[in-house]
């Protein structure tokens, strides 16, 4: 039998052949990366997770110098009513010293109303308040301590509590997220 | 390795399945005629207790699932009623809780069986990744686990190991986000955690096989660490030699499971693990189980957070380049005397290292604990390299057989 001529074509040369062989491949690679992205993204949060996103808070129960904790995306926000002590000792702290060097009038809208996410920055905990060597926050799990602006102070933790997207309502109310 | 016999079917049927599918004769010389070297002392028959162990998770787990569930406003409650309602619950739940210690306690003392006898070493270098890379699943399999049962700690524990991966720069809060499928630990974290729970022992089942194939193809190692030279001299078969010593010892090892798990269920848990999950509160002192406290003490160490998740991994990971690393020709330790006496030292440099994860990570302890850090990896990549070149082996035995003979003509 004489099959050689219907297999044998020069190597170097590209026929017809290749080119269907690498149209398949490559639609394959877009179709395999279609069927895997659902597989992926399904572990994203969903509508009703997202749905959750905003939280509004009536500053008007909070009296001077308490910490309030309400729950946003499933986390801690603390909303702090500084004292003009606590405001003083937040913006007179020097700049070189902080390991994540913020100015308090960067962290604050009005410098009474503090208002950060409570999760420590090393790895997820919530921090006591009013607690660690400057007053501000201390996290029992690795001791971080935070300071009254929630400025990482010392300890493990890389940068500051962070503030969360938030904007005054009215004169007492506020919406985050 | 060549057997003592080879399997001749003998029944009709057996010939019958013999041709189509050789699975008898692939039971019998795995299991029966596989050649044991003849000098296996105890510490090889951990490979045994773990077979064991697994199964023995597996058939509590299938149970427990079919109890349990995993949504959070009803997984603590879930448990509990395991533990009141369920016939024979509370028995399960903590076998299979103490089987977890339990399964932790063998792999350890089978890994440190491995470092001793250099196990690890040419052939055995694909049979001793692949172990390494069951002691990950299984890390992975037993913390996803300890979070089932939604309780204080099982939160917490979620929340700081996934954001461990909060430590990897730009992407890394996206793929805790991911992780957790939400901005914190919640049900949808739970629903993933008890699916992968679910899965991950059959990984490691598939994972087990493929580590006993490369074992049966290099064939063991023993306490000589010279290769058998004789079959006939250095061996006895599987069966009954290793299967009825494997069996005494497996016995021996549920009676410390039966104890703890029926006398002292809860000595190696947590009391703050009997509070309900609270996002709001973290536990004054958060502390893994006993078994990921080496690591998590190396994790602390580090006063940078990238860098502690990356010495916490490589402190793992490292010890898949252990054959790389220990460049001494001589296997077994107990012919080598520097190399016995830096193994202790590495062996109470761990057991120092769980010590400090337990204690809070703060003056003296942190200290010693980043001491002890550094000296885990100085024995890694520094003392075990440079071992072989100082190092004056004592006289290896001619085989096997000979140990055997020596020791029985100085107990004479």
């Amino acid at each position: 039998m004489n099959t050689r001529n219907v297999t044998e074509h020069a190597p170097t040369e590209a026929s017809r052949r290749d080119i269907l062989y690498i149209a398949t491949g490559a639609a394959a690679t877009v179709a395999a990366g279609g069927m895997v992205w659902p597989l992926i993204s399904q572990m994203n949060p969903d509508a009703s997770t997202l749905a959750l996103a905003s939280t509004e808070v009536d500053l008007s129960t909070i009296p001077l110098g308490q910490i309030v904790t309400v729950k946003w995306r499933g986390k801690p926000v603390f909303v702090r009513h500084r004292t003009p002590q606590e405001i003083k000792a937040a913006e007179d702290a020097p700049l070189a010293e902080l390991p994540d060097p913020e100015p308090d009038s960067k962290r604050v809208q009005k410098p009474e109303w503090l208002v950060i996410i409570g999760v420590c920055t090393h790895l997820g905990c919530i921090p006591t308040g009013k607690s660690g060597e400057y007053d501000g926050w201390f996290c029992p799990c690795h001791g971080s301590t935070y300071d009254v602006s929630g400025r990482i102070r010392s300890g493990p933790a890389p940068s500051n509590l962070e503030v969360p997207k938030y904007a005054f309502v009215s004169d007492t109310k506020i919406k985050i997220g | 390795m060549d057997g003592h016999s080879k399997y001749t079917p003998k029944s009709g049927f057996a010939r019958w399945l013999e041709r189509r599918l050789p699975l008898i004769s692939f039971m019998y010389d795995s299991f029966v005629a596989y050649p044991t070297p003849k000098n296996l002392n105890y510490m090889w028959t951990f490979g045994a207790i773990l077979s064991f162990m697994l199964v023995a998770q597996i058939v509590t787990g299938v149970v427990l699932a079919m109890h349990y569930t995993p949504e959070t406003t009803l997984a603590f409650d879930s448990v509990e009623k395991i533990m009141r309602d369920v016939n024979w619950g509370w028995a399960l739940r903590y076998a299979h809780a103490n089987g977890a210690s339990m399964f932790f306690l063998a792999v350890y003392l089978h890994i440190f069986r491995g470092m001793y006898y250099g196990s690890y070493k040419e052939p055995r270098e694909v049979l001793w990744i692949l172990g390494v890379v069951i002691f990950m699943v299984m890390m992975a399999t037993g913390f996803l686990g300890y979070v089932l049962p939604w309780g204080q700690m099982s939160f917490w524990a979620a929340t700081v190991i996934t954001n461990l991966f909060s430590a990897i720069p730009i992407v890394g809060t996206s793929i805790t986000t991911w992780l957790l499928g939400g901005y914190s630990v919640d049900n949808p974290t739970l629903n993933r955690f008890f699916a992968l729970h679910y899965l991950l022992p059959f990984i490691i089942v598939a994972i087990v096989a493929l580590h006993v194939w490369a074992l049966h193809v290099t064939g063991q190692n023993n306490p000589t660490g010279v290769e058998v030279k004789d079959v006939k001299k250095d061996t006895v078969p599987f069966t009954p030699y290793a299967t009825l010593k494997d069996g005494f010892a497996i016995g021996a090892f549920l009676v410390l499971y039966a104890w703890m798990t029926f006398f002292v269920p809860n000595y190696l848990g947590h009391p703050d693990n009997y509070i309900e999950a609270n996002p709001l509160v973290t536990p004054p002192h958060i502390v893994p189980e006993w078994y990921f406290l080496p690591f998590y003490a190396i994790l602390r160490a580090i006063p940078n957070k990238l860098l502690g998740v990356i010495a916490l991994f490589l402190s793992i990971l490292i010890a898949a380049a252990l054959p790389w690393l220990d460049k001494s020709p001589i296997k077994s330790g107990s012919y080598r005397p520097l190399f016995r006496r830096f193994y202790w030292v590495f062996v109470a440099v761990c057991i120092g290292l769980g010590y400090l994860g337990a204690q809070p990570a703060e003056g003296v302890y942190l200290w010693l604990a980043r001491l002890f850090s550094f000296y885990y990896f100085l024995h890694y990549v520094i003392i075990l390299p440079f071992l072989a070149k100082y190092e004056k082996p004592e006289p290896l035995p001619e085989s096997i057989d000979s140990a055997v003979a020596a020791k029985e003509v100085s107990h004479a």
